[in-house]
């Protein structure tokens, strides 16, 4: 994204290209424009401006990406590992309501 | 859905029924709703029914725009529609916007599907093509849909306001309708909510430094600890982020770290710091900033391009420095405390 950049080497954005029937669901759904088409199959152009959203991985149907998908928000991590820790009377639901 | 939905002028025939016909400009309760809704009043409660609507006179060829519940985009999508014959499906994303909705799953396949089937959509149109913002696609499956539901999904544009041009051009998406941006004016309109969503934690917290700094220095340096506090959490919650782009570093943690070392060094300009003991100052550049760092790191949450990898591995490396910071800080005072 113009401007902006996050952490580089963290991304867990995979995608075989393999499985990939060059349709171009991914280009479409990525709003940080990662993919890209060659020789009819989809290539990781730009992996670090990932920001994990999932989109890509839910709407390819030859099922040829992976990222661990989620919302980076620290008080919504926090949350989800107080949850997972049993903190007693804590059922938070995490940022964005 | 009755007559009272925001905009509505009449009902309008849509297949085998009929649905409120929409009014394509915002009143000023339209504005002043989204106005407090900016402001975290009401915030939860700020949504229309899902289901189908109007836009202009519709026929069977008219093409099906999908939004979320949250009314902001409602208005949004109803409002870049205006002088255009849409349909427009409202998926009950429980006063969601769509981004956060599609991040939860409501603005999914299957409130989608299921949306389609309750308004009996295939008998109020003869194509089978859904138009979805492309920041649903986190929640949405396209080819599930179609398998489910007969219906394409076409993933248009990430802004309403591109809509019209998308339309125009035969449903084609230019590069720029794909682009995220996060310009000054995007990270401000999400400072009020940020402000208030603060206060309720950070009420208990000031209140308990005021009275341990009252019991251990009396009430002006309990003011000034108080006061302080308050001004390294606006610096984390309101500053950082808009200042975002100049501060420096990629990392949310030491983006806050740097507007805290600022802000604590005006803070003690201000508050007549030169007074201040040697563990008393060195505290405050440990705390102050630790908690700002804290703030702006949890910003993370609201951008357009941090990852969940990337926050966990700030929130790894970040929080125990922040937290052996505070640790510090207090050790720091109570020892000097002690010693003087």
């Amino acid at each position: 994204m113009k401007g902006f950049r996050y952490l580089e080497g963290v991304a867990t954005l995979e995608l075989n290209r393999e499985l990939c029937v060059g349709c171009g669901r991914c280009i479409e759904v990525c709003p940080h424009q990662v993919f890209q088409l060659e020789e009819k199959r989809a290539l990781l152009a730009d992996r670090e401006a990932c920001m994990e959203c999932g989109a890509c991985a839910l709407n390819c149907p030859a099922a040829a990406i992976n990222v661990d998908a989620g919302v980076g928000c620290a008080s919504g991590l926090i949350n989800e590992w107080l949850r997972e820790k049993r903190i007693p009377g804590f059922t938070g639901s995490g940022c964005c309501g | 859905m009755n007559d009272k939905v925001p905009g509505f002028i009449r009902w309008y025939p849509a297949g085998q029924g009929q649905v409120p016909q929409l009014s394509t400009s915002l009143t000023a309760a339209d504005r002043l709703g989204a106005c407090k809704a900016r402001w975290g009043i009401n915030r939860m409660h700020y949504l229309v029914p899902a289901g189908l609507y109007a836009i202009g006179a519709p026929d069977a060829e008219a093409p099906v725009v999908v939004t979320a519940n949250y009314k902001m985009s409602f208005d949004l999508v109803r409002k870049a529609l205006a002088g255009r014959n849409v349909w427009l499906l409202v998926l009950e994303t429980f006063g969601i916007n769509v981004w956060c909705a599609a991040g939860k799953g409501t603005f999914g396949t299957d409130e989608l599907v299921r949306r389609v089937a309750a308004t009996a959509l295939s008998g109020v149109v003869s194509h089978r093509r859904l138009i979805l913002p492309i920041l649903g696609a986190p929640g949405v499956s396209a080819h599930q849909v179609k398998r489910r539901s007969g219906f394409d999904v076409a993933y248009a544009a990430i802004r309403a306001d591109d809509l019209p041009e998308y339309l125009d051009n035969g449903g084609r998406t230019t590069a720029s309708m794909r682009e995220l941006s996060f310009n000054w004016y995007e990270r401000l309109v999400l400072v009020p909510v940020e402000l208030v969503l603060v206060l309720k934690p950070s009420l208990p917290v000031a209140l308990i430094l005021y009275l341990a700094a009252w019991l251990a220095a009396g009430p002006g340096a309990a003011a000034t600890v108080v006061a302080g506090y308050a001004g390294a959490v606006f610096t984390g919650v309101a500053a950082a982020p808009v200042l975002l782009p100049l501060l420096p570093s990629r990392s949310f943690a030491v983006k806050g770290g740097a507007a805290g070392l600022v802000y604590t060094f005006l803070f003690r300009l201000a508050a007549g710091g030169e007074g201040w003991s040697l563990p008393v100052t060195l505290a405050a550049f440990l705390a102050f900033p630790a908690v700002t760092s804290f703030y702006t790191l949890n910003f993370t949450g609201c951008t357009t391009y941090t990852s969940k990898s990337g926050v966990k591995k700030e929130m790894r490396l970040g929080l125990p420095v922040l937290g052996g910071a505070i640790l510090a800080a207090l050790l720091l005072v109570t020892v000097g405390r002690m010693l003087s």
